[in-house]
Parts: C-alpha cells; sequence; structure tokens
C-alpha cells in the first residue's frame, strides 16, 4: 500500500518489492512528458527573459503591463481546461464503454484549470490595484470569471465524493456537461446586470489595445509556456489519477498478498 | 407519458402530504426566512435603504430558505431508504424530479408569499396595481427554476456524507442568474427606485429559459444521478 509515485522527474528503477513487481507502471512519467517538460521549463524560462527583461514597459500601465504574461495565458488555458473537461464529460456519458480514461482526463483537467483560473484571478486583481487603483470590478467578464471559478471547485468536491469509479465518473460527468449549460446563463444574467451601471471603462489587456511588437512576441511566449505546461500536468495528473484508482482496486489485495509471503518465507 | 404524469402527482401529493404533518416547512423553515429578513433590517439600519434593497432581499432569503427545503425534500428520501425502495420498484426517476419539483415547487411559492408580505410589512416596499402581473410571473418561473435547480442538486447529494455542506457551494452559483433576474424584475414590479414595469419583462425571458433548460435537463440527468447512488 505503500507505493507512492515517486516523482516524475527521476529516473531511478523502483525497488523489487512484491508491490512494484507486479504494478504495471510505477512512474507518471514517459520519454514523451519527459522531453515535454524540459519543453516546458525552457518556454518557462523564455517567459521569464521576455516578461521581465527584454519587452518594455507600457506608456500607461507601466511596469504592471508584466502581470499580462501571467494573466492573460493562465486565463485562457483556464478556459481551454474547462471546455476539455466538457468534452471529456461527454465522451464518458454518450461513448458505448464508458472508458474511464476520459473521466480522469476530465477531472485532471479540472483541476488545472481552477489552478490557473485562481492565478488568474490573483493576477487580474493585483493589476487591477494598481491600474484601477482597486482590486475588483464588477464588470461582467469579471464576475462571470469568479462564478465559473467557484463552480468547478464545486465539481471537484463532487468527485470526491466517493463511491465507485463508475458511479463517481457518472456523477461527475453530469456536472461537467450541466456547467455546459449553465456557463452561457450566468454570462447573460451578469452581462444584462451591468447593462447601464457602467460602460466598458476598462482598457481590454487581452486585445484591442495597439500593442508593441516585443509586447506581443512576449504574449506568444507566456501562451506557449502555460500551453506546454498544462499538457504536461494533464499527462501527468490523469495518470497519477489512473494509479490512484488502481491503488483502490487492487491495493488491499495485493498488500495481502504480500503479508501472506512474508508468512511463508520467514 | 400520461402514467408519468400520474407518477409525478402521487409523489409531490406524498412529499406535500409528509410536511403537511410533520410540520416542518410551516415552524421551521418559515420562521427561518422571517427571521432572516429581520436580521437584514438589523445589518442595513437605514429605512429608505431596506425600501431600496428589499426585492434583493426577498430573493436572498429565499436562496437560502431553498437550501433547507432541498436538504429537507431528500432527508425525507434516504430515511428508511425510501428512494433506493422507489428505485427497486420501478418508479420512473423522471417522474420522481418531476414529482419532487412540483412539492418544492409548492413550498417556495408558500415561502414567496410570507416574504413578499414581510417585505411590505417590514421594510415598507410598497405593491402596485400596476406591476402584479409581473410579479406573479416572476415568482412563478423563479420558483420553477429554483426548485428544479434544487432536486437535481438534492438528489445528486443524497446519501453522501457531507452533503449539507456541499449543497450550498453548488447551487449558489448556479442559482446566480435566479438572483440576478428576479430581484431587478421584482424591482420592476414594485416600482423601487422609480423602476417601471416595462423594465422587468426582458428578465422575465432569462428567468423562463433558466426554468426550461434547468427542467429538462434535470428530468435526463435526474436518472443517471440517483441510479447509483448508494
Amino acid at each position: 500500500m505503500t507505493t507512492s509515485a515517486p516523482t516524475p522527474s527521476t529516473a531511478t528503477p523502483p525497488a523489487p518489492s512484491p508491490q512494484a513487481i507486479t504494478a504495471r507502471r510505477v512512474s507518471s512519467g514517459t520519454t514523451a512528458t519527459r522531453a515535454l517538460g524540459i519543453a516546458t521549463v525552457v518556454a518557462m524560462a523564455w517567459l521569464v527573459a521576455f516578461g521581465l527583461g527584454f519587452s518594455p514597459a507600457d506608456r500607461d500601465q507601466e511596469e504592471a503591463v508584466r502581470i499580462m504574461y501571467v494573466h492573460v495565458p493562465t486565463v485562457w488555458l483556464a478556459y481551454l481546461a474547462f471546455t476539455v473537461t466538457a468534452v471529456c464529460s461527454g465522451l464518458y456519458t454518450f461513448s458505448r464503454q464508458h472508458s474511464l480514461g476520459f473521466d480522469r482526463f476530465a477531472g485532471a483537467s479540472a483541476e488545472i484549470g481552477v489552478v490557473f483560473m485562481a492565478l488568474t484571478l490573483v493576477t487580474g486583481s493585483l493589476w487591477g490595484k494598481i491600474t484601477w487603483g482597486v482590486f475588483w470590478q464588477w464588470d461582467a467578464r469579471l464576475t462571470t470569471t469568479a462564478l465559473l471559478f467557484v463552480s468547478y471547485i464545486g465539481y471537484l468536491a463532487v468527485r470526491g465524493l466517493g463511491g465507485g469509479h463508475h458511479q463517481r465518473a457518472k456523477r461527475s460527468a453530469v456536472i461537467g456537461l450541466l456547467a455546459v449549460m449553465e456557463i452561457p446563463l450566468v454570462h447573460w444574467s451578469v452581462r444584462m446586470w451591468r447593462v447601464g451601471h457602467q460602460e466598458a471603462t476598462v482598457a481590454d489587456p487581452s486585445g484591442d489595445v495597439k500593442m508593441d511588437g516585443l509586447m506581443l512576441f512576449s504574449l506568444f511566449v507566456g501562451v506557449v509556456a502555460f500551453t506546454l505546461l498544462y499538457i504536461w500536468l494533464l499527462l501527468h495528473r490523469s495518470r497519477s489519477l489512473a494509479m490512484a484508482d488502481r491503488l483502490d482496486d487492487h491495493g488491499l489485495d495485493r498488500a495481502l498478498a504480500a503479508r501472506r509471503s512474508e508468512g511463508i518465507t520467514s | 407519458m400520461n402514467g408519468r404524469w400520474r407518477i409525478a402527482r402521487l409523489v409531490a401529493a406524498k412529499d406535500l402530504r409528509i410536511e403537511r404533518r410533520s410540520k416542518i416547512v410551516t415552524n421551521q423553515v418559515l420562521p427561518f426566512a422571517a427571521v432572516t429578513m429581520v436580521m437584514f433590517a438589523f445589518a442595513l439600519d437605514a429605512s429608505n435603504l431596506l425600501e431600496r434593497v428589499a426585492p434583493g432581499l426577498v430573493w436572498l432569503a429565499t436562496m437560502f430558505s431553498l437550501l433547507i427545503l432541498v436538504q429537507r425534500s431528500f432527508a425525507v428520501e434516504m430515511s428508511d431508504g425510501a428512494l433506493d425502495a422507489l428505485r427497486v420498484a420501478g418508479v420512473d426517476p423522471v417522474a420522481i424530479f418531476w414529482g419532487k419539483s412540483i412539492a418544492l415547487a409548492a413550498e417556495l411559492a408558500v415561502l414567496q408569499v410570507v416574504l413578499v408580505i414581510a417585505a411590505v410589512v417590514l421594510y415598507g416596499a410598497d405593491l402596485r396595481v400596476g406591476g402584479v402581473v409581473l410579479l406573479v410571473t416572476t415568482v412563478v418561473l423563479a420558483t420553477c427554476g429554483l426548485a428544479a435547480v434544487g432536486t437535481l442538486y438534492g438528489g445528486l447529494t443524497a446519501g453522501f456524507t457531507g452533503r449539507e455542506t456541499l449543497l450550498p457551494l453548488l447551487v449558489l452559483p448556479v442559482v446566480a442568474p435566479v438572483l440576478i433576474g428576479a430581484t431587478r424584475a421584482m424591482e420592476s414590479a414594485l416600482g423601487t427606485g422609480g423602476a417601471v414595469v416595462s423594465d422587468g419583462w426582458p428578465w422575465i425571458g432569462l428567468l423562463a429559459v433558466f426554468a426550461v433548460a434547468f427542467c429538462a435537463g434535470g428530468a435526463l440527468a435526474f436518472g443517471p444521478l440517483i441510479e447509483e447512488a448508494s
């Protein structure tokens, strides 16, 4: 029961314990994910170099513009992650095999999405404090994002309710699909709510503004770096979820067998 | 379809009969809603402010009471394995969903009447003749949407430890559109802050779409959700 997955970066072969011999894969890393991990680190180093070093400060926002190189990629990736969750929930529900692989991808993607969205909200409110003077504005886009964030925390809580794997998968797939219905409703209502209260006075940080070439390139580096990070985390997380499921299925049997074999040899 | 509707009515009648006999709704949930309205008055102690925010407070109190009503609605099903018994008996899950939603909607409607009266008496909100149609439409549509969402998520969390804490987290973000839409529509109906009645009707569209979406989505999703609940 003690075979926890070693960190993906360590390539050391596992000790030949009875558990490890029978386990099909102990590390969640493969050659492909290791290459991807290295690419992610390189891209992140690039992002640091361009975001903090090479790109110029903005005329209006000054140094605060550098927050954008994290803020914009994380929000895009968070929305992509939630889309992946919805698609995988649909694939699980409507495919004939009801493959748990889709369920684990949905769960892993939602976890990463929540983390990225938290990053988005934190960096966005810091940027807002510097640029607008307030941490938060009741703007339609911000409010929708915050509600979405809370909804997916709820989704993850539903995944943690317990029960069998297929029970978990079915339940969370329903929530994942309901979110698709819920998001447009929330967005529509929040947008209607803000009409007449305030016009879009906010300088759009994600586009529209004429951007310096180097700034645009830094933003592009950010998107590439965070996309690589997302894929890397998604692969590892879905594999570690698969291991956790396997541990649930066979862990007890295997531990019992190990204890029995100890009894015979000694 | 006919049989399904008949079963739904039976389930609703069963739920309402239980509530009539146990008197939990009348003796606990309605007083809770009333005391919430009094607490709001303590927190926002300025008479003209209370009149201004009365519609929002009515719906906020509704949301909190909804959570309690949903817990109650499924606590009844969980005791003695009543929901399992219904399933084993081969009762159509869609009919169970509709039945429980109807019962919940009836309870919410009673709650709404009490809350609107409380707003008039305690906060000095004005009922006006021109806004009555809008007010009734708002209450009916919002109640349908809330009942469907409540039943759906109540069924999802029923039978799990920690459901009391999980339900608010799941339900409140989902019903945010109802809170926004119903508050604005009620402001128009009551003429809060000089709002005119015609401003309220676009919000009715939102409430209607919400109610239809969750009544349909809930009916589809409820079966798979309770099928494997333990």
